[in-house]
């Protein structure tokens, strides 16, 4: 902290939730201070209140939402009691918002000039070409290539990282003194991800603007923060430069909290068997769209060439950005998409070429974990019939199907009494666990887990991890892991494929591989990881 | 359940369930309050209302009670109502699903075979129907089903495009789901809810086709419909209008008490669309 003053502060603020709700409080006495010139983490994890907390300030609450204590002192000005009219005025001018998803920021039906422009049309008298020059500005600012091509177009024809930074061109439009970042990177990739904090703070720099940034991830903080506050359903737990509560958290829940931040060094790596279960050999999918009418016709070739093998217990990560080609190549691998061609060999048998009666039967050595916890749960069937169903279509009596089904909630760490419950009577962690169970339920020979824990909280993903572990080292289990985090990867896998536009660029062991990459691509992966030297270095310390 | 507690929340909701269950009462007690054929003469022609205390809702042209009518027009409206919606959604539900299901080339043929019977106006369809095959109660009610089922059947297979790529069928499908199985007993339970909702405005636009053709003298005139007394009172309009009005009156409250209990159905299960 620069020792400036505070543009923000914010005392003894509470957020009344309506009736019926989990808790009374969206936020309880929350009292903290943003100084211009310092970019201020707000981290917790869902449920913790940091997004209330952003919306509080823009008093953009929900309807029945209401603040019902504190101050909130901008300038001199209580936000918590300024008027409708005052705080159309604040809001884009003195305080500037970007959100997480830059696609459902932007109006899809205007160009991305156009839109950064009304900004100024709004809040200024500029005339056109003025206000031209400084929409290019702000593009060449935010460092888009190309401004004058990326005026004109539409954000689909945008990349996510740069749609990004079009929100954050308008959001910065008028010189605002605040910005309110809300997990501005948490639907980026790895490497726009750090380009895009890097820019963040280079323009805090540069404008000396005060950031107020939430997230989620520890990593993001060690990159980005001045000072940290750490929220815990709707309190805070801790707060101090960024330097001292990551390295000597006080509060017990941050110090857990840290500690479920998969380090980015493999464990030892485990003996693997020399009997390969799993053998991919030379698959490729290829998708053609348009190519009606004389518009050309384009071709994606989503998994290019790919070859794999896995042996026989051993964790396969497949670790790649979106667009990879790795969800793809999961989809190939339980043949619920086909692949054009290849083979993929499992128990002797081709599953590439298997008609579809046949693999009806065969599925059930291959069987598949799924990336969101909400959707892939069936809302209308009950947990142990979720879990059952596999073991019943597969011939085994419905009694005893239940009755497995039961045992394997014990299995998976779950209430085998909440077995009869719903599955939106369930957390996210918990939905996961039923996934597992019902994915186990066949006891296949290989599990695919396509993103399985990236949709979960940093605590609940370290407990989902380890119970994969132990679950591997009890059943045996051969998984094949898909994933975009490379802790993730990390923690859990003996050998890492890593793969860019459909083909495998690298593989090896996980220890050798994260230690010492080889391709450039694989170096700038994990250059990119956030808060990289501190994911090291905390794993380094005693758990 | 959570649902029909909210659905008791709303007075227009439960309104419409109050009129409903009375015209349900009326087609029960029909036979218990008059006994005797309603179609059978009973008293004068072209007794207003009230003129006579045997005839509380008067006579019509022909001197047969309305009030017997009425109530016995309550059964044959609840019935085609309630069967030919039955036929609509249940063609509906299968081309729909089928269609949304598989896609490509079967979604095509489907959808190009939906499309040309929702472009012939329903009405137009509906005479053309019931002039090949004549005009009794059970040709009439088929008919208004098989003119009705376009609009559940595109809704159906909207709701199935949604469900067909979620990670939960994605889930089934590598379990070794069949396809009929993926159908019925995964996405069908989820696509039914605004299925079900839809099936008030088929009901209430079934009860009103079926009174339509009545007007023009063309439904089953051996049975006493809501529609045959308003096509009867045509011939008097002028002086003894009420011969039509109130059966008229009685179609308005029953279409009413569908579409409310319809929309009271729809808030219920869509909470958060209503809040908005």
């Amino acid at each position: 902290m620069s020792g400036t003053a505070a543009i923000l502060s914010i005392e003894g603020l509470s957020v009344r939730l309506p009736a019926g709700a989990d808790r009374s409080h969206a936020l309880k006495d929350v009292s903290l201070s943003v100084a211009a010139d310092e970019i201020l983490c707000i981290v917790g994890e869902s449920g913790s209140g940091k997004s209330m907390l952003a919306n509080a300030i823009m008093r953009l609450l929900p309807n029945e939402v209401t603040i019902d204590g504190g101050r909130m002192i901008f300038e001199a000005s209580d936000l918590g009691a300024a008027s409708e009219a005052e705080m159309r005025k604040h809001r884009g001018a003195d305080i500037a918002m970007i959100f997480q998803e830059p696609m459902t920021a932007l109006n899809p039906l205007r160009t991305i000039g156009d839109q950064i422009a009304e900004v100024f049309s709004v809040h200024t008298d500029l005339s056109r070409a003025e206000i031209t020059g400084r929409v290019l500005a702000l593009l060449a600012d935010v460092r888009i290539p190309d401004p004058n091509a990326a005026a004109k177009a539409y954000p689909h024809e945008l990349s996510g990282g740069q749609r990004q930074r079009a929100v954050i061109a308008m959001a910065l439009a008028l010189d605002p003194k605040l910005l309110i970042a809300d997990e501005p990177t948490t639907a980026l990739d790895v490497t726009t991800q750090a380009q895009i904090l890097k820019l963040i703070r280079e323009l805090q720099q540069r404008r000396r603007t005060a950031v107020l940034f939430i997230t989620h991830d520890f990593g993001v903080v060690a990159e980005i923060a001045d000072r940290v506050v750490v929220m815990q359903q709707g309190r805070i737990v801790e707060q101090g430069p960024a330097a001292e509560v990551l390295d000597h958290p006080q509060a017990p829940y941050t110090r857990q909290l840290i500690a479920a931040v998969p380090p980015l060094d493999a464990p030892p790596a485990r003996k693997l068997s020399q009997d390969h279960i799993l053998t991919i050999s030379n698959v490729s999918k290829t998708y053609r769209t348009g190519g009606f009418l004389g518009r050309r016709a384009r071709v994606t070739r989503a998994v290019n060439d790919v070859s794999l093998t896995l042996p026989r217990g051993a964790t396969l990560g497949i670790v790649g950005e979106s667009g990879s080609g790795k969800s793809t190549l999961a989809r190939c691998l339980v043949r619920l998409i086909d692949p054009d061609q290849g083979s993929i060999m499992l128990l002797g048998k081709d599953f590439v070429t298997m008609p579809r009666g046949k693999l009806r039967e065969e599925t059930r050595h291959i069987q598949m974990v799924f990336q969101d916890p909400f959707a892939s749960l069936n809302p209308r069937h009950k947990a142990v019939e979720l879990v059952a169903q596999g073991p019943i279509i597969h011939g085994t009596p419905r009694a005893r199907a239940i009755a497995e089904a039961k045992e394997l909630f014990a299995l998976v760490g779950l209430d085998p009494s909440a077995a009869d419950r719903f599955p939106h009577e369930f957390s996210g962690g918990q939905r996961q666990r039923i996934g597992l169970a019902r994915a186990l339920a066949l006891k296949p020979a290989v599990l695919v887990a396509d993103e399985p824990v990236s949709a979960l909280d940093v605590s609940v993903q370290a407990q989902v991890l380890e119970l994969l572990a132990d679950l591997r080292a009890r059943l045996g289990l051969s998984i094949v892991f898909i994933t975009h985090d490379l802790r993730v990867a990390a923690q859990i896998c003996d050998l890492v494929a890593v793969m860019k536009d459909g083909v495998i660029v690298e593989q090896g062991l996980a220890g050798e591989t994260f230690a010492n990459p080889q391709h450039p691509y694989t170096r700038a992966l994990l250059a990119s990881v956030p808060g990289g030297a501190f994911a090291r270095h905390h794993a380094t310390e005693p758990a | 359940m959570a649902a029909i507690k909210r659905y008791f929340r709303s007075p227009a909701a439960v309104a419409g369930l109050i009129l409903l269950a009375i015209v349900i009462a009326m087609a029960i007690s029909a036979s218990f309050l008059y006994p005797r054929d309603p179609l059978a003469l009973a008293g004068r022609p072209l007794l207003w209302p009230l003129a006579n205390p045997r005839f509380p809702l008067g006579t019509d042209n022909s001197g047969r009670d309305i009030a017997a009518q009425i109530f016995y027009g309550a059964r044959i409206s609840l019935l085609i109502g309630g069967v030919a919606t039955a036929i609509a959604i249940l063609i509906g539900i299968l081309v729909g699903a089928v269609a949304g299901f598989y896609g490509g080339w079967i979604d095509n043929v489907l959808m190009r075979i939906t499309e040309a019977f929702q472009t012939l106006p329903n009405f137009l369809l509906l005479l053309v129907l019931v002039a090949v095959f004549g005009s009794t109660l059970t040709t009439v009610t088929i008919a208004v089903g098989v003119v009705s089922w376009p609009a559940p059947a595109r809704l159906t297979r909207a709701e199935f495009l949604s469900l067909r790529n979620r990670e939960f069928v994605q889930a089934g499908r590598i379990l070794g789901m069949r396809d009929l199985q993926l159908i019925f007993s995964e996405i069908l339970p989820n696509a039914l809810p605004p299925v079900i909702v839809y099936a008030s405005v088929v009901m209430a636009v079934a009860i009103l086709l079926e009174s339509a053709l009545a007007f023009l003298h063309l439904s089953d005139p051996n049975v006493a419909s809501w529609g045959n007394l308003i096509g009867l009172g045509r011939d008097v309009l002028r002086v003894q209008w009420y011969v039509s009005a109130i059966p008229g009156i009685a179609i308005l409250i029953t279409v009413l008490a569908v579409s409310l209990v319809g929309q009271g159905l729809n808030d219920a299960l869509n909470p958060r669309l209503k809040r908005r």
